[in-house]
């Protein structure tokens, strides 16, 4: 599959045939979802992925293209419509060049079985899941994904890499609340829709009849997925080359701008992440620690910004279609801890354990200050022990705050994918943390 | 095109399907981006392909394949009536669907200056000399950008539609960031999301980008010395059109999705407050509150002739006087609710996405008042407008919006710039606060782009017709 998609790489670098620069990547594979809803699968949906994508610049001037014909007559168009296109367009003094060649990291996250996984193999764990939620009604999704994407540039540059994934996800319905749970993998084989359900099931009994609580700053326990959320605000706003070059980032390098107990890398080798080796540009990925133990240490680059700050390479962090966002880390890791998710929870006085973080946004990208509501389940912790449900509530919270040095009381050992990071950009790898504060300012209920 | 469509129903209805529908969409999207008086990226896309659905039992099946030939249509049906199979192993209720008069027909808008043939130096020089005037008074980050695109789909399904469809929409906007010490303020034009309608390029030109850059930029750095939004637990609150259009989108749009309203989206997009036993009794605001969703407003983004399945474009009345009487459907929600027929808000956002409920143009019908006279009877509130932030709880009940600007109303004047403003509040306490509604003239066809919903996700196209409003008893000033 990846020599055919190089080999169409290189008929359309042939076609370009001028002294343009150019790069070409070619995307294949299927992409399938089952949902359910009301215990039933309303909707199940699968497409057969193919996309080209053409980038060139003609003495500077530059444009870009995608279609998802490759044929010959489709591919020749596609050129010529482009080299049209750029030579219309006035110089463009930020264009960076081609990436150079290069060698991504030796990683492949793939699984044959996933990639070609049958609609029943996803049907059978959402059976699973409904079964296991017994009279509850159920909600979710299980997904499968396999893609392969070929790159290649007229300064040489030529890769090809593979991902699989998977994703179960639900939410199980006592009639007074809701309670989530979920899981990604590299295999589908790694998902199992019962247990799964099982959690979602637990959390929907453990918090039906919630009562509320007064608004105010209450400890919190964070869920990875709580987490995943608040690592995606910093990473889009913070850790953002392009952010950094506008003004507009909090991040400054060599400052303890994090608690001590935060190390955060963007690192597509580790086992549990998901993804591609090389980024949208062709730039091979690596291992980017971005802040160590609490100091920030570096911040993510496309081949633009990188020439912007005028310090340093791409750190292979472009993203297709981001546009005017910049470079955004699609592997982020946050560095496990030593205790257990039940042990975060024993060392709270007094504060919540929040399943999941729900609509999210950021009131001002400096100071980071979210809002946002809990969703799928909310405890009250007194002395180490959960006393009892709570209603969800609106937080306004500054997520930097939340992380800032004496802040964070303890991260958890259970290191976890989460498949669909904030912003919808790569996975993230997690666990769980307690963290002093954070800021609620009114009930769900009002 | 339609032999394609109609090999991929009849290959699924072979198949076992009871009903099965495809749509061959060509889609061209077109955009460029100006940063600081250069233009720094053109993208052209296109995707052509098709998508059939077939429906066994309780479940839908559906299948894209960007490969259009008799064989890979008919494929395509075949694997849709599997895939549906599947859906009927964890089986619910048999889904129906509301019956449509079937039509072949060809709808397209009306557009006076086809966007996709303006030279792109025309576009481009606009967002360059409108980036240049927002850094020569003061941005220092300044954004410009359009986005054109041009959709030709044809509709055939086992019932017999066979229609095709030409829309062209376009639109662009721009802003103004500038950084402080501590903080960033950012002003947008024409609103955050800009302003997009299934028009021409007439619509950006109309816009005026240029005659707007140098004012933006300086309200942007006024901000930076300008006053917090005090703290009120209850104050009066006047809102421009700009913002309204987001209340409307966020807080009445999506709360009244029969998709939603029925659990179909628990998990993701979340619920509905609204409970269908309710319909055409509950209060959902006060007696000024007369909502619509309506595909046959000229020009507003969310128009069309027919949705994805088939039903013809027609107005349907969501809340009157007040009473909430009406949802977005489509066939089978309908169906499922007890409803006549489809509110024909069904729409797929390309042919590889399976077509589900969206919003129209939803939008507040015009009042007898007008801003002027909203600042005039107001001896203690605050006016906020263009949407800066945006955040609501599951069931569309629980909001906190903030905007990108304020000004403090004292004894009907605008008084001091305000920076930061918020206002949070409840659906239906809020909009039964409504006491004063703006007329038809200050009445606009807001335009959002990037509406999101659905998994795999989609990205919708809905329009908000909107005018300035005002709310008594607000909280305001909510802070982190």
């Amino acid at each position: 599959m990846s020599d055919q998609l190089l080999d169409t790489c290189e008929r359309v670098l042939r076609l370009v045939a001028t002294d343009a620069e150019a790069e070409v990547t070619l995307t294949s594979g299927t992409e399938s979802l089952t949902r359910f809803a009301t215990s039933f699968i309303h909707q199940n949906v699968a497409d057969a992925v193919q996309r080209v994508h053409l980038r060139l610049a003609l003495d500077g001037r530059v444009a870009e293209a995608t279609g998802n014909q490759t044929d010959d007559e489709a591919l020749a168009r596609l050129v010529r419509s482009t080299l049209d296109a750029a030579r219309l367009q006035p110089v463009d003094p930020g264009w960076p060049g081609l990436a150079p060649v290069a060698d991504p990291p030796a990683v492949e996250h793939w699984e044959d079985a996933t990639a070609s996984a049958e609609p029943g193999e996803r049907a059978a764990r959402v059976g699973e899941f409904v079964a296991a939620a017994g009279d509850f009604e159920t909600a979710g999704f299980c997904s499968t994904e396999g893609v392969t994407v070929a790159f290649a540039n007229s300064a040489g540059q030529q890769l090809s890499g593979r991902s699989t994934s998977a994703t179960m996800d639900g939410i199980a319905r006592s009639g007074t609340s809701d309670g989530s749970a979920r899981a990604s993998s590299v295999s589908l084989a790694d998902l199992d829709g019962a247990a799964v359900g099982r959690d979602a099931t637990r959390r929907a009994r453990e918090s039906a009849d919630a009562s509320d609580l007064e608004p105010g700053r209450y400890e919190v326990v964070l869920t990875p997925s709580c987490v995943v959320d608040v690592l995606g605000f910093l990473a889009i706003y913070g850790f953002n080359g392009r952010a950094v070059e506008e003004g507009r980032s909090f991040a400054r390098i060599g400052e303890a701008q994090f608690d001590p107990a935060i190390t955060l890398t963007d690192d597509v080798t580790h086992p549990l992440s998901v993804g591609l080796p090389f980024d949208a540009e062709g730039t091979p990925k690596r291992r980017l620690e971005l802040v160590d133990a609490g100091v920030t240490s570096a911040f993510v680059k496309d081949r633009r910004t990188a020439r912007a700050l005028g310090n340093g390479e791409s750190t292979g962090n472009a993203v297709a279609g981001a546009g005017s966002w910049g470079a955004l880390p699609a592997n982020l890791v946050l560095a496990a801890g030593s205790v257990a998710p039940d042990d975060l929870v024993g060392a709270v006085e007094r504060g919540l354990l929040v399943t999941d973080l729900w609509y999210t946004r950021i009131l001002d990208p400096r100071t980071q200050v979210v809002t946002g509501l809990t969703r799928n389940g909310v405890w009250l912790i007194e002395d180490g022990r959960i006393v009892r449900p709570v209603t969800n509530m609106r937080f306004t919270q500054s997520y930097l705050e939340a992380l800032a040095p004496g802040a964070v009381r303890g991260v958890g050992s259970d290191l976890t994918l989460v498949g669909d990071a904030t912003f919808g950009v790569g996975a993230y790898v997690v666990p769980s943390l307690h963290l002093a504060s954070w800021n609620f300012t009114g009930g769900a209920k009002g | 095109m339609f032999e394609y469509a109609e090999a991929a129903v009849e290959a699924a209805m072979a198949a076992g399907a009871r009903y099965a529908d495809a749509r061959v969409m060509d889609g061209r999207h077109e955009s460029m981006d100006a940063r600081n008086g250069e233009i720094e990226g053109l993208t052209q896309a296109g995707s052509v392909g098709l998508g059939v659905r077939a429906l066994i039992g309780s479940g839908w099946g559906f299948f894209a394949t960007a490969d259009l030939t008799t064989e890979a249509a008919q494929a395509a049906g075949t694997q849709a009536a599997a895939i549906a199979r599947a859906s009927a192993s964890v089986p619910g209720k048999d889904l129906e669907l509301t019956p449509v008069e079937v039509r072949q027909d060809h709808w397209e808008n009306a557009v006076d200056e086809d966007p996709m043939t303006v030279p792109l130096a025309t576009k481009g020089d606009l967002l360059v000399a409108a980036t240049k005037t927002m850094r020569e008074h003061g941005a220092d980050v300044a954004l410009a950008s359009y986005d054109v695109w041009d959709t030709t789909k044809w509709l055939a399904s086992s019932e017999g539609h066979r229609i095709d469809q030409h829309i062209r929409e376009c639109g662009a906007q721009m802003n103004a960031t500038v950084n402080g010490e501590r903080e960033t303020q950012r002003r947008s034009y024409p609103g955050i999301r800009g302003q997009y309608g299934t028009r021409g390029w007439e619509l950006v030109r109309e816009m005026d980008l240029t005659a707007n850059a140098a004012r933006i930029a300086e309200e942007a750095r006024e901000l930076l010395t300008a006053p917090e939004c005090p703290s009120h637990d209850a104050t009066d609150l006047i809102i421009g059109s700009e913002q309204m259009a987001l209340q409307i989108h966020e807080s009445v749009g999506h709360a009244v999705e029969l998709d939603r309203i029925l659990g179909w989206e628990a998990a993701f997009a979340g619920t509905s407050w609204l409970d269908l036993t309710q319909l055409g009794s509950l209060r959902f605001g006060s007696e000024l509150m007369n909502v619509t969703a309506d595909a046959t407003l000229p020009g507003a983004l969310g128009s069309f002739g027919y949705d994805d399945e088939g039903t013809p474009a027609h107005p349907v009345d969501i809340v009157k006087d007040g009473i909430w009487v009406g949802a977005l459907s489509g066939r089978d929600s309908a169906a499922l609710a007890g409803l006549s027929e489809s509110g024909g808000a069904v729409r797929g956002d390309g042919y590889n996405r399976l077509p589900m409920v969206r919003m129209t143009n939803v939008g507040l019908l015009p009042g007898d008042s007008s801003l002027e006279k909203m600042i005039e009877a107001t001896d203690d509130g605050i006016f906020m407008d263009t949407n800066r932030s945006w955040s609501i709880d599951d069931k569309r009940l629980n909001f906190q919006f903030g905007c990108e600007i304020g000004w403090e109303i004292r004894n009907g004047k605008r008084g001091r710039m305000i920076k930061n403003p918020t206002y949070t509040g409840i659906g239906p306490r809020f909009w039964g606060s409504l006491d004063m509604l703006g007329n038809e003239s200050e009445w606009t066809f807001w335009g959002t782009p990037n509406c999101g919903k659905g998994q795999p996700g989609q990205v919708g196209h809905t329009g908000h017709p909107a005018v300035p409003c005002r709310f008594r008893g607000v909280r305001v000033g909510v802070r982190g």
